[in-house]
């Protein structure tokens, strides 16, 4: 429920809502799409990337010097979890064709695909199977099914959306595979929304030309995420998963080639050696590192682990002076802060809107582009609603989807987040949602190619750690369709590659050099990394948290 | 209008301190801090903390000083990594939640599940028939269902559990995958049900077949599919992929946007 001081906003909001209604239902854009000037001035002021001290440049590695969000040049700055010398990587504990890094969705696209090209695999995940931001993706996936739109239009869409940095050959991928991917998905047994007529229900996402953003109601994650998962558990022989083993270091062999890694098991505190002929890392993203303060959409496991052991051994990062925040977070209630809510809102016509009501953007620029909008609107123009617990936003008008819809369309398309806000008594079909931008994407990652290669030979690349693919943005239901365009590439030449290698000699050797680099750079820091899992103890606890000695596993 | 911010020092982890840390390095991090207004106590596995009364189940774990590794993922209701079971003062029931979504109470005994036992069958979607024949041949237990209702009642999305599984006895695909559609497998429907039924693995064998053979097939993804393989994008891909930052700038900005209606 709203505190009584919201009820003169919330009142206003219901006021114009006829008017926007009519807007809406014009098939016009309801507020005029800003211009490319427009869109680049709002961003230099507004968006948390362009803050002074977002970003700094990183000392050491592959991409020293180059400008980083300071967060990741803080992560990728630290000392490893292990002392390499201590490991026998002459006799390892698992051996196999394939280790897979993560086990969201690009990790079971990659284990499925590679498992037909012939390569077992082992998936190392640092929590269950599936526990992964592929699995909350509630709008939808993107691909250019509709005789109205096509791959090229897509390729055009997600290229502009990215301002142009994109690398071209990874949108060609990721457009031009969409349609196999929903096929393919189909065919596995994801339920798509359909149309009467058998083809599939699309609606538009920000910045989308075309509407092509195909859903399985508002668990589209969900739904595609425990297909997956099931089809790994289908082929116990051939893919081995093993859960609550995260990966905290890669090996190489003596000619520079990805060899496995080390895998740690987060609750016997035991480390493992895995041999492979090729590793893809599918860790996801970086959510959880709230870089400058920001609640998260993400899951508690995205702490950009696989970024920090690639960068480790050697691999080129792109575009990690970016990060994307989802205009929409949750503010109120203070439970669910940072929440996701779904793009597809605005989507079904869902408007932003300010405290007296007003339309202040169009609701679905590229994400980058609403979200300082909004910034602005709360900031700059002061015509955000503050919550109880000081946090401030605008609302999310969803009752005018009913309007344009029809009674019982949320219940039918939108039972996460109308049970979201339920719980809290808010009936988003009647009273609008208060929301913020969010921490959501890591939009840059590990440098690929088509082929999910990085510059180490053997060692692949997708989904949400890679980077090239959406520029510095991502456009709304292009994640869902990178982690399975690049999981079965990854999965697909991973195992091809993995026929004719022959490894050499085994070694960590690149984690001490990196640690004499951190040194000779004069980076003072006992920071260890991955971290795996963030940190949320109160302070009041860690002061008391004064074990000076640990004693085996007594931690 | 502005918005009243804490700042909260974060330090790392003493816990991980090696002998390589010449000091201690502080992170810096503006958290916006809600006041906590009223206290409450919860036993969490049996042992009594003082949280703030609108928690929810997981951030009192948390702020009691737990680091959880088993029972949270997604944390906003989607993953089902979080199944909890609890008790409350003067109420012999027993209830169950998601710790994510779930407020506490006072006086709240809880403890988290950290996994569910349950089997998953392997099958070949390919070789399965979508009838009642998938069912009795992978989950024959789901006839062993008394009809309780023990399953519905513990689910914390509401589902009708219950009938979902009474549907997959009658065989009816269509219904099971309806029902179950928004079930998150947390597991709590089978650790409660008496005939030992694993219903959220039913739910996922169901909606496979579902989507597998019944649902209707889209003509336009075929004729999209034919083009691409045909080759039919390759000259324009070229071209685009060709284009200077500042034709392509040029193209996106003059291109028309598809109208809303259906």
């Amino acid at each position: 429920m709203y505190p009584e001081y919201m009820r003169a906003s919330l009142k206003k909001v219901e006021e114009t809502r006829p008017r926007r209604f009519e807007l809406q239902k014009s098939g016009k854009p309801v507020f005029p799409p800003m211009t490319a000037k427009e869109r680049e001035e709002v961003l230099k002021k507004f968006h948390p990337d362009y803050r002074p001290d977002a970003r700094r440049p990183v000392r050491i590695g592959p991409n020293k010097g180059e400008m980083m969000t300071r967060e990741v040049a803080d992560l990728l700055e630290s000392y490893s979890r292990i002392d390499p010398t201590k490991f026998d990587l002459t006799r390892p504990d698992f051996e196999t064709d394939i280790l897979i890094i993560g086990g969201g969705g690009a990790g079971c696209a990659a284990a499925i695909i590679a498992r037909q090209h012939g390569a077992k695999s082992i998936i190392s995940t640092k929590l269950r199977l599936g526990d992964a931001n592929s699995m909350m993706s509630q709008g939808g996936m993107q691909a250019a099914v509709t005789p109205q739109d096509s791959p090229t239009r897509h390729y055009l869409d997600a290229i502009g959306g990215g301002h142009f940095d994109n690398k071209p050959e990874l949108v060609r991928a990721l457009t031009e595979d969409g349609p196999e991917v929903v096929k393919w998905l189909e065919d596995l047994g994801v339920i798509w929304d359909k149309r009467p007529d058998g083809n599939n229900y699309v609606l538009h996402g920000g910045g989308t030309s075309r509407r092509r953003m195909h859903s399985c109601r508002d668990y589209t994650g969900a739904i595609i995420m425990r297909t997956l998962m099931d089809e790994v558990r289908n082929h116990p022989e051939d893919i081995t998963v093993l859960e609550f083993m995260p990966t905290v270091e890669l090996i190489l062999d003596h000619h520079g080639r990805c060899a496995g890694g080390i895998l740690y098991n987060l609750e016997t505190e035991e480390y493992f050696v895995v041999k492979a002929k090729a590793t893809i890392i599918a860790t996801g993203g970086f959510g959880r590192l709230h870089i400058r303060g920001f609640d998260t959409t993400n899951h508690y496991g995205a702490t950009g682990d696989g970024l920090v052991i690639a960068y480790r051994a050697g691999a080129k990062l792109l575009y990690m002076d970016s990060v994307q925040y989802h205009p929409t977070g949750a503010v109120f209630p203070e439970q669910i802060a940072g929440f996701l809510i779904t793009e597809k809102i605005r989507g079904a016509g869902g408007q932003p809107v300010n405290r007296h009501g007003e339309l202040f953007v169009f609701p679905k620029e590229p994400r980058d582009v609403e979200s300082a909008a909004i910034i602005r609107e709360c900031l700059e123009r002061k015509n955000g609603i503050e919550t109880p617990s000081g946090r401030v936003g605008v609302w999310l008008d969803s009752p005018l989807i009913e309007m344009l819809h029809g009674e019982g369309y949320i219940a039918k398309n939108f039972p996460a987040m109308y049970r979201q806000f339920i719980r809290y008594g808010i009936d988003i079909t009647k009273e609008p949602m208060l929301t913020y931008p969010s921490l959501h994407y890591q939009n840059g990652g590990i440098e690929i190619n088509e082929r999910c290669e990085t510059n180490i030979p053997g060692l692949y690349v997708a989904g949400e750690a890679s980077g090239g693919v959406h520029g510095r943005n991502r456009l709304m239901g292009n994640s869902v369709l990178d982690y399975n365009v690049f999981g079965r590439r990854a999965g697909r030449y991973a195992a091809e590659y993995a026929k004719n290698v022959k490894l050499g000699r085994l070694t960590l050797d690149h984690v001490l050099e990196f640690e004499r680099e951190l040194k000779k750079a004069g980076i003072r820091t006992n920071r260890i990394a991955p971290i795996l899992l963030p940190l949320y103890t109160p302070e009041e606890v860690r002061k008391r948290q004064l074990t000076a000695r640990y004693e085996g596993t007594l931690r | 209008m502005k918005p009243k911010k804490t700042k909260k020092k974060i330090k790392n982890n003493p816990q991980l301190a090696t002998e390589v840390a010449p000091r201690v390095e502080v992170i810096e991090r503006e958290v916006p801090i809600a006041v906590p207004r009223k206290m409450v106590t919860v036993y969490i596995m049996g042992k009594a903390y003082k949280v703030p009364a609108e928690s929810t189940i997981m951030g009192a774990i948390e702020y009691a000083g737990y680091q959880i590794k088993r029972g949270a993922g997604c944390r906003e209701g989607f993953c089902g990594a979080c199944a909890t079971v609890y008790r409350l003062p003067g109420d012999f029931k027993i209830y169950t939640g998601l710790a994510c979504t779930t407020l506490v109470q006072d006086g709240m005994w809880l403890s988290q599940l950290p996994a569910i036992p349950a089997h998953k069958p392997v099958y070949d979607i390919e070789k399965l028939k979508p009838d009642i024949t998938a069912f009795q041949q992978l989950y024959p237990e789901i006839f062993r269902c008394v009809a309780c209702n023990t399953c519905t009642k513990a689910c914390p999305q509401n589902l009708q559990v219950m009938d979902y599984i009474q549907a997959a006895i009658r065989g009816d695909i269509e219904k099971v995958m309806d029902l179950s559609f928004d079930c998150l497998c947390c597991g709590l429907c089978s650790i409660r049900c008496p005939a030992e039924i694993v219903h959220y693995n039913v739910g996922i064998l169901a909606k496979r077949l579902y989507g597998r053979y019944l649902a209707p097939r889209s003509q336009e993804l075929e004729l999209r599919l034919q083009e691409i393989r045909s080759g039919k994008y390759d000259q324009e891909y070229k071209k685009l992929m060709k284009m200077s930052r500042e034709e392509l700038e040029k193209l996106y900005y003059a291109r028309d946007i598809e109208e809303e209606k259906e």
